[in-house]
């Protein structure tokens, strides 16, 4: 969602750019008659954007500073009449929210999660790639194999992780029993079961990662190798200095996606644990799910906790930028 | 110029004729007295909860009987997991569109549906035939604030579910009485077979006999007070604790905890489990019990007070922006009646809510139904409150701590009362 909206504001940004060179007065009008075409271009998109992602963002916000519940949102069906009864309160949801211990344990596991999944997404995806990026046999079969998890839908891996892991008649269990070793409540404990959900999602974000990585490995010169071969350069020296500059681009980009991803990765946690055991594993988005969606759904709550996740990583997408553009990089 | 002429009287004909049946319907409606409800039309869907392979035939027949019975009356039968109808329902019924006629509702969603607005109320109307004869416990879950809101379709509780074979091996020829003799037949069970002797399943639900047992409950809801974090429910707690740590029970998994449970006690892996009347057309699938007289049912172990599970259940309720109420009232009604509860407890063993259906001699040549009905009658009814369905996860994540050995049942319980009261704030 952040990627969406940052779209729009993109646009007009660069339009905005454009029509600042023009220094006289009536730039606007000139702006307008000299670019109609391309303003009446944009406008459907514009338009669509604010009907399916400015209005529920708008509706939310507002949401989000009153009491509202399901218990008193009016309505009427058949014969029943629900007046409405929710009030303007403010800042009251956030404060409450902010204010909690539960709320910053989620964050600390939410960060913790998201770097360690992102890190190891990026460490394992790079070593793939340039294995896979020289001449070896059944190098197409290795790239199939291994992009199979993504391929793979999230709900069909997380469910077949969950059977893998199951305590009494999991697989992983079975092959331990068989070496003679006790198995393990794989998500019965919590760090067990932090590991495991890890563990699921490295499985399924590695092959993106790797994909990306193997498109950036192939559009570095192979001359800029061989002149460094020439030069003497050790296979670690060429890896430092030709191919890690060389997959800058990608990786900024995929680094900000794989983050954002990974900090909303609802169906992992949601499917193999549920959250559990207690609510151990339940990361942000998860959490204010079920803020949502058990008994009288809590809508202006579950709202505020919306906004918040998502003003983290606009917060976290701007400094990102702004630490790459200082770097010189390409965004 | 005549053709056209027949074509148009043809036509007003054709009109008067479905007017008057459309209007005929809807003009019976508010009165509740149609002459011949036969004639009422409408299509209606239904969403049922029950599990599609082992229970869904039996309520499809009933269907296609009601569909004779109601030529005018089409039913579309739709089939929703338990775990999603409740939301589902609450989100089609919210946003007005997709909600079904008539829904299979929980005991413990229809006052929450009912506080929302979601239900037509039934009081007077055909949807509810002598209510005389329902169970108190069941028709208590169908009203909210004086109405009543649903129809009781069918009810359980829980019981203990035994493997005869491995407790006679074990040198018990009768099921445990106390918690006591549960853990004295458990330990006997480890030592004496290869399999263990009782398969918890960590879920609220399931804690719920054991607080029983000792005198302990939820909430209070005559003095609207919340009482989880009672002595007698740390006792409770405390038992289950011991359960598991001396052997009794081996540590539960708190994943897949349910399917865990039932897989050990039909592959006669554990001897015993707490389960209920909806659990039996799966168990009897099991290898252990290919005989079914191997399958034992008794009361749930007492505590030191009392022995005690909570009642289950399930109503049938219908959606006030139902566009065919009329037609739902008979549906509700059809679905309700003692012959159609019968033939539902006759074939697979779900518990009938009225009093006659359980002189039909067709229930009363089921076992199953036979060793429940008299368990049924001690089940303790739960609080029917709005928040009901919103007292489990708390309860569920503590139990899970527990189990895990992060909490002690005194702060196990401490922290559910915590919740409890952010959950329900104008309670003491």
């Amino acid at each position: 969602m952040a990627v969406s909206t940052g779209r729009a504001p993109a646009a007009g940004e660069s339009a905005r750019g454009r029509s600042r060179r023009h220094d006289s007065p009536g730039r606007l009008r000139r702006a307008l008659s000299a670019h109609w075409y391309a303003w009446a271009m944009i406008a459907p998109v514009v338009v669509v954007m604010l009907v399916l992602i400015g209005w529920p963002l708008a509706r939310g916000v507002y949401l989000s500073l009153t009491d509202a519940t399901e218990a008193n949102m009016g309505r009427t069906i058949g014969v029943n009449v629900i007046p409405s009864t929710y009030e303007f309160v403010g800042l009251d949801n956030y404060l409450q929210i902010l204010t909690s211990s539960l709320f910053w344990d989620k964050v600390l596991w939410t960060v913790t999660w998201t770097a360690v999944c992102v890190g190891l997404h990026y460490g394992i995806g790079l070593g793939l790639a340039v294995m896979l990026n020289r001449k070896l046999r059944l190098r197409s079969v290795y790239r199939v194999l291994l992009i199979l998890p993504w391929a793979v839908p999230a709900f069909v891996a997380a469910f077949i992780w969950r059977y893998l892991y199951n305590s009494d008649y999991g697989v992983i269990n079975g092959f331990l029993e068989i070496a003679g070793l006790s198995g393990v409540g794989w998500l019965d404990d919590p760090v067990t079961a932090k590991i495991a959900v890890i563990a699921v999602n490295v499985w399924i974000g590695v092959p993106f990662m790797m994909v990306a990585m193997l498109g950036g490995l192939q559009s570095i010169p192979a001359e800029l190798y061989e002149a460094a071969e020439v030069d003497g350069a050790s296979p670690w020296q060429r890896f430092k200095a030709i191919t890690l500059p060389g997959l800058r681009q990608v990786s900024t980009t995929v680094v900000l996606l794989g983050t954002i991803w990974t900090f909303n990765m609802f169906p992992i946690i949601f499917l193999v644990t549920r959250g559990g055991p207690g609510s151990e594993t339940e990361i942000l988005v998860t959490y204010a799910f079920r803020e949502a969606f058990t008994g009288i759904r809590n809508y202006s709550g579950s709202a505020a906790w919306g906004v918040i996740i998502l003003a983290m990583l606009v917060v976290l997408a701007t400094g990102y930028r702004r630490t790459l553009r200082n770097q010189g990089g390409p965004w | 110029m005549r053709r056209l002429l027949a074509a148009s009287a043809v036509a007003a004909l054709t009109l008067t004729a479905t007017a008057c049946g459309g209007g005929g319907g809807e003009a019976a409606a508010p009165t509740a007295s149609v002459t011949d409800p036969s004639k009422i039309t409408g299509e209606l869907t239904w969403w049922d909860t029950t599990r599609p392979d082992s229970e869904g035939p039996t309520f499809q027949a009933l269907i296609k009987e009601f569909e004779a019975q109601y030529p005018g009356i089409k039913v579309k039968y739709v089939n929703v997991p338990s775990d999603q109808a409740q939301n589902q329902f609450q989100t089609a019924a919210q946003a007005g569109t997709g909600a079904p006629d008539v829904i299979r509702s929980e005991v413990a969603w229809t006052p929450q549906f009912a506080s929302l607005g979601y239900l037509q109320p039934l009081d007077g109307t055909r949807a509810v035939d002598d209510e005389s004869d329902f169970l108190p416990g069941p028709l208590s879950s169908t009203q909210y604030s004086g109405k009543t809101y649903a129809v009781p379709q069918v009810t359980d509780t829980l019981a203990l579910i035994y493997n005869k074979r491995l407790l006679k091996e074990a040198g018990h020829d009768e099921p445990p009485r106390t918690i006591a003799e549960l853990k004295q037949a458990a330990l006997d069970v480890k030592d004496k077979t290869d399999a263990d002797g009782l398969a918890l399943n960590v879920d609220s639900y399931f804690l719920l006999p054991f607080m029983y047992g000792e005198g302990g409950d939820l909430l209070d809801v005559q003095s609207k007070k919340i009482v989880v974090n009672s002595p007698a429910n740390v006792k409770a707690v405390e038992t289950v604790a011991d359960l598991i740590n001396s052997g009794a029970a081996p540590k539960p998994a708190t994943t897949d905890s349910y399917a865990n449970a039932m897989t050990a006690l039909k592959e006669g892996k554990a001897a015993m489990i707490y389960n209920g009347p909806w659990a039996l057309s799966e168990i009897y699938q099991g290898k252990e019990f290919k005989d079914k007289a191997n399958l034992g049912i008794a009361p749930v172990p007492a505590g030191s007070v009392k022995a005690g599970a909570p009642t289950g259940g399930w109503n049938l309720a219908i959606y006030a922006g139902s566009k065919n109420i009329p037609a739902a009232y008979e549906f509700v009604r059809f679905m309700t009646t003692a012959k159609a509860q019968a033939k539902i407890a006759k074939e697979i063993s779900l518990l009938p809510t009225r009093t006659s259906a359980y002189a039909d001699p067709d229930v009363q040549g089921n076992p199953d139904v036979a060793v429940f009905k008299p368990i049924m009658d001690t089940a303790v009814p739960r609080p029917w409150i709005p928040e009901g369905g919103q007292l489990f996860q708390p309860l569920l994540e503590g139990y899970q701590s527990l189990v895990g050995g992060q909490a002690t049942p005194a702060d196990m319980l401490k922290k559910v009362d915590e919740q409890y009261h952010g959950i329900m704030k104008d309670w003491s």
